[in-house]
């Protein structure tokens, strides 16, 4: 990895923090933190569905946990904000860990994979709700309290500021799985996971790291979701709602692409808030069209946006392409 | 702690609701079996079947169990467009394009359903609703029986479809070898769909039992979605059998967990399984093969 390829990271870093800048109205910059909270979710759904090939159904299983994670230490064990942070990108890891050892070791591929990524988040879903640890069905609430050490800010440029950093980080993950050996292979196991094997790849070794950097880049995500709303409850922390909004933002985007699940978050953010002003605020109709551009994504445009603009101008084979029609299931 | 009267009714309305749980199921193990896909908007469907016998009932003043006869070939035909129009032709035969149409289609059916109903939750009103049978010294609820005979015959019926019509063996031609029936004259795209509209009819069926001890909302089919997968993959994906033995099972263990643990955590005991077949049993107790 050049210096070369941290131009276009930077690039957009020095866009998005000078928008966060600008003087938006209050709702645009609140809009803005949360495009890049999901974007931030839909990178490692990405790292993990668009470079590795496996679709997970169950993101939220650690986005929740690094919400959790922080809230609860900084709650009832007076924990830094910022130590929080890391811990809870550490614990949301560890669940992608454990979840990804349990899966690969039975070498579930395919939908049986979405299936089971699904069902942890469901149970961890339950398990919230009920117990005491997590605030049951009340949640956490996080106390108000302004202050860099605490995470918090009066000024909530500097908050989208931070979240923008941290997209430029995803960004630069992402780069280097675009120029490492590490996110080569793993890109031949989408592509054919027996020829990989039989080239001498360790098939387990590079999931696992892929599932774990996946998981800590959306538990990431989660971090900053509590921090931002002060707030975590089951359904928010573990609901399927950021598992699909994260698939969603990536695929639209561009799957295995580093800009895609930026791009994506952006782009259905931004149509579900025009949606939601055409509709007059029905509930699901944002939601409704963001499901019509899944499936048109997926028949018509299977690598996302980032394609069409490599089509528009006419140039390589759009590497997201191929993502959608490996893996022939289990 | 707990009488064996009381163990004894659970554990019964266990099996009555597990046999709707298998019709459910059956649809979806149909499905996979036949197409070899993950058919993740079985649950909104059923959904829409469900707000189907409320709406008839509602504004047609419909017996829930008279709807089938307008419901089932409504869904059948519903499944048939689908598959067809929009499933087949978008996924380009992938396994995992399948997953994300079929999740796509959910979403627009939840949320269409959600923008144009709201997300109250709907009761239809029957006088059989709260009705016993008596069974020796145990009280079983009316509505539930039913529902497991019911079930039971949809099952039958449909197990006499495949084995006993053309129609039913060229779905288990196209399901044993795809490119051979073709070579035969079996037009593949359309036995397709009728699977697909065939397991669409199972949830009008599995609706209809259900609405009159249940409530519909527009998310209420995505709470039976991972519990039919359970299902699938405890009995074996795409085993008609395995589908059937798997929903009574299913439906006894929740029984089961709800009296022991309490409701909210009766649901977790499904997913366990769940996550302990795949992990450990990925053929499930009568599938060929992972």
């Amino acid at each position: 990895m050049s210096a070369r390829d941290l131009l276009s990271p930077l690039i957009a870093v020095l866009v998005l923090g000078g928008l966060a800048f600008a003087d938006l109205p209050g709702t645009l910059l609140n809009l803005l933190i949360f495009m890049m909270i999901i974007a931030l979710a839909a990178q490692g759904w990405n790292i993990l569905g668009g470079f590795g090939g496996l679709a997970s159904f169950g993101h939220a299983a650690f986005f929740g946990t690094g919400a959790y994670a922080t809230l609860i230490l900084q709650t009832a064990w007076g924990v830094n904000a910022w130590v929080g942070l890391l811990i809870g990108v550490a614990a949301g890891a560890a669940v992608g860990a454990g979840i990804g050892f349990l899966s690969f070791r039975s070498g579930l591929r395919g939908s049986y994979f979405a299936l089971i990524t699904l069902a942890f988040a469901e149970v961890l879903r339950i398990a919230a709700n009920a117990s005491p640890l997590t605030g049951g069905a009340a949640g956490i609430l996080l106390p108000l309290d302004y202050g860099f050490l605490n995470l918090q800010f009066d000024d909530r440029r500097w908050f989208a500021l931070i979240a923008v950093l941290f997209v430029g980080a995803g960004l630069v993950l992402a780069r280097w799985l675009e120029r490492s050996r590490f996110g080569a292979y793993l890109i031949a196991i989408r592509e054919n996971e027996e020829a990989a094997q039989a080239l001498g790849v360790d098939v387990f070794a590079v999931k696992m790291g892929a599932i774990t950097l996946s998981a800590g880049c959306t538990a990431l995500a989660g971090v900053l979701y509590a921090q931002n709303y002060l707030f975590v409850d089951a359904h928010v922390a573990y609901g399927s709602w950021i598992s699909i909004e994260a698939l969603f933002a990536a695929i639209v985007g561009g799957l295995g692409t580093m800009f895609g699940p930026l791009v994506g978050a952006v782009a259905l953010l931004g149509l579900g808030e025009v949606t939601k002003a055409i509709s007059g605020g029905a509930p699901g109709v944002d939601l409704l069209v963001f499901g019509a551009i899944l499936i048109l994504t997926v028949a018509f445009a299977p690598g996302g946006l980032m394609s069409l603009r490599q089509r528009l101008t006419g140039r390589r084979r759009p590497k997201g392409e191929t993502a959608l029609r490996s893996g022939e299931g289990a | 702690m707990y009488s064996p009267l009381i163990v004894a009714e659970a554990m019964l309305n266990g099996l009555m609701l597990g046999a709707v749980y298998a019709l459910i199921a059956l649809g979806l193990t149909l499905i996979y079996g036949v197409l070899h896909i993950v058919n993740f908007a079985h649950g909104a469907l059923l959904t829409v079947a469900m707000f189907g016998v409320w709406l008839m009932f509602e504004h047609l003043g419909l017996d829930p169990y008279l709807s089938i006869l307008i419901l089932a070939p409504a869904m059948f035909a519903i499944g048939y467009a689908a598959q067809r129009f929009i499933i087949g032709p978008a996924s380009h035969g992938s396994d995992n394009s399948i997953l994300l149409i079929t999740l796509g289609l959910s979403i627009i059916i939840e949320n269409g359903l959600l923008a144009t109903f709201r997300s109250d939750t709907r009761t239809i009103d029957t006088d059989y609703a709260f009705q016993v049978v008596e069974l020796g010294p145990l009280l079983l609820s009316f509505p539930r029986v039913v529902g497991l005979f019911v079930a039971l015959a949809a099952a039958l019926a449909l197990w006499v479809i495949l084995e006993r019509t053309d129609v039913g063996r060229a779905i288990r031609a196209v399901a044993k070898e795809k490119l051979g029936a073709a070579l035969v004259g079996i037009e593949v795209g359309h036995v397709y769909a009728v699977t697909f509209a065939l397991g669409c009819a199972c949830l009008a069926v599995a609706a209809a039992l259900l609405m009159p001890v249940f409530y519909v909302s527009p998310t209420t089919g995505g709470a039976f979605v991972l519990v039919a997968f359970t299902i699938v993959v405890l009995g074996g994906m795409g085993s008609i059998v395995g589908a059937l033995v798997g929903g009574l099972l299913i439906g006894v263990v929740e029984a089961a967990c709800s009296l022991f643990f309490g409701d909210s955590l009766g649901q977790i005991g499904i997913f366990v399984i769940f996550i302990l077949v795949l992990l450990f049993r990925p053929t499930g107790l009568f599938g060929a093969r992972p």
